[in-house]
């Protein structure tokens, strides 16, 4: 191991115990109105990992984020592609892309729950949309700093569009492709939650919503908890692998 | 004008056109979308009769705060963090990880602490900007030449005017890159919050009139919020290439 993963390791302990030690002190100072302790929520949590009615919630959910994950990368690697390679198309759309990232996608959501209707299909759509947008702009960046001497060489090979795509551009804008898989995961995580909050019968954030009608605090504190600890493991350990991806080998 | 831009243009003029006409000949049915040019005159006529006025003044006026919020918060703490070393170390994972968190599932209990208000949207779309504009003003702060920093110490500039007079001018393209970040974030926190509960504000009334099927006031009012945030964020990105050009940086 070396120093550097020894101090970030360190890092991330002494942040964890912090952010233990601010929830516990916000727990003493408002009470059991509204929150719950770090144990009690991870006995909960436990409790209700072991109930039956919370699994195909959960099932729910991960075939929604799936899907809308699988679709935002095969969309936006494409999309990347075409406007990274050509010029002209690139100085059209891009700066529509821009634009569209940067609008409060979540105005939108009405919208799509009247073209595709209530049920899986519009939260698909909107973590879609959340997903698809980074990935795109950053594997357009990726794909347009290649160095050309590697583009040239392929295609002094005469490889053909397709080969060009897997054995030369893909390897070499990787590292930057990454980075926007990274962001475009959390993006999308958050559209299909977001989704699932407002206007639906099954899944996490319905369970949510649910709990805040209820007030259940329990609930609450335990899927937020965790919500957080799926998208903290998954960032992390998506950082890590893009930071062996950018450092030589 | 660019070629590019004149087709970008008219790339966008044919799609409201086609939307228009796919609307008119029935394909897109009217309950799920209003031909364009219905949008306009639903936008005007909501704007003058003044009705939901109220709403539109408390969302944006809530955004504004957050945004400022952010803006001003996310900037001082990027200076104290830039000072620590080992603050910013332990910070640098929370900062990679923070957007992959789903904020709002802490909206429950913002409201369970501040009550149903304008106090937990506000913390919504305040903590959601914050954290970007926390790193693009690190990320520019980095920059900062080391010669400048020798010349405010020379000079004997205090902590505040080297801040002041050096390093924040410096890093100003790179805020106001977290400040387009943050107008995004404040009004999809602002929004989102009115979206899952609330009784006032434009997310409220979107959600409203999408329940009761509502397409003369729901398109409006999102085609509304599109353009505020387009036409702030253009601003903010001009204003960038400006500060950006200036320096042969572009």
């Amino acid at each position: 191991m070396t120093a550097s993963s020894v101090r970030s390791l360190r890092n991330g302990a002494v942040l964890i115990l912090v952010l233990l030690a601010i929830w516990q002190g916000l727990y003493w100072m408002v009470g059991d109105v509204a929150l719950r302790s770090p144990l009690q929520t991870v006995m909960f949590t436990a409790k209700l990992l072991g109930s039956d009615s919370f699994w195909p919630h959960l099932a729910e959910t991960a075939t929604a984020f799936g899907v809308a994950l699988a679709l935002s990368v095969v969309l936006g690697l494409a999309i990347g592609f075409a406007l990274g390679t050509n010029r002209f198309a690139n100085d059209v759309f891009e700066p529509m892309l821009v634009t569209a990232y940067s609008i409060p996608k979540i105005t939108l959501y009405p919208i799509l729950l009247l073209m595709f209707g209530l049920g899986i299909s519009a939260k698909i759509a909107f973590g879609t949309i959340h997903g698809v947008i980074p990935i795109a702009l950053f594997t357009i960046s990726a794909v347009r700093n290649i160095r050309p001497v590697l583009v040239k060489t392929g295609r002094v090979m005469g490889l053909r569009p397709f080969e060009m795509v897997t054995r030369v551009l893909l390897p070499a804008a990787m590292p930057e492709i990454f980075a926007g898989l990274r962001i475009g995961f959390s993006l999308t995580l958050i559209g299909t939650l977001l989704g699932e909050m407002f206007a639906s019968q099954r899944g996490l954030g319905f369970l949510l919503m649910n709990a805040i009608g209820l007030h259940n605090i329990d609930v609450i504190m335990a899927l937020t908890f965790l919500l957080t600890l799926f998208a903290g493991a998954a960032s992390i350990l998506l950082l890590h692998m893009n930071r062996r991806l950018q450092s030589p080998a | 004008m660019k070629p590019a831009a004149l087709w970008r243009i008219g790339l966008v003029i044919g799609l409201v056109a086609l939307l228009e006409v796919l609307c008119l000949a029935g394909v897109i049915d009217k309950l799920t979308m209003q031909p364009p040019h219905v949008m306009a005159m639903d936008i005007w006529r909501m704007l003058a009769s003044g009705s939901l006025n109220a709403a539109i003044a408390k969302t944006l006026g809530n955004a504004a705060i957050a945004f400022l919020l952010a803006m001003a918060i996310g900037v001082a703490a990027a200076i104290a963090i830039h000072r620590v070393k080992a603050v910013r170390e332990a910070l640098d994972p929370l900062f990679a990880t923070y957007y992959a968190i789903p904020i709002f599932a802490f909206y429950p209990l913002l409201i369970i602490l501040f009550g149903l208000g304008d106090a937990p949207e506000i913390f919504i779309g305040t903590a959601l900007g914050v954290v970007g504009v926390i790193v693009n003003t690190l990320n520019g702060l980095d920059r900062v030449p080391r010669v400048l920093m020798k010349t405010a110490r020379i000079a004997r500039f205090s902590t505040l005017e080297t801040a002041w007079r050096i390093t924040l001018p410096y890093a100003s393209p790179y805020i106001l890159s977290g400040a387009k970040l943050a107008v995004a974030y404040s009004l999809i926190g602002i929004i989102g919050a009115e979206f899952i509960m609330s009784s006032s504000g434009m997310g409220y009334e979107i959600s409203f009139a999408y329940n009761n099927f509502d397409n003369a006031t729901m398109y409006p009012l999102i085609v509304l919020v599109l353009v505020v945030a387009g036409t702030f964020n253009a601003a903010l990105g001009r204003w960038e290439k400006a500060l950006m050009a200036r320096r042969g940086l572009v």
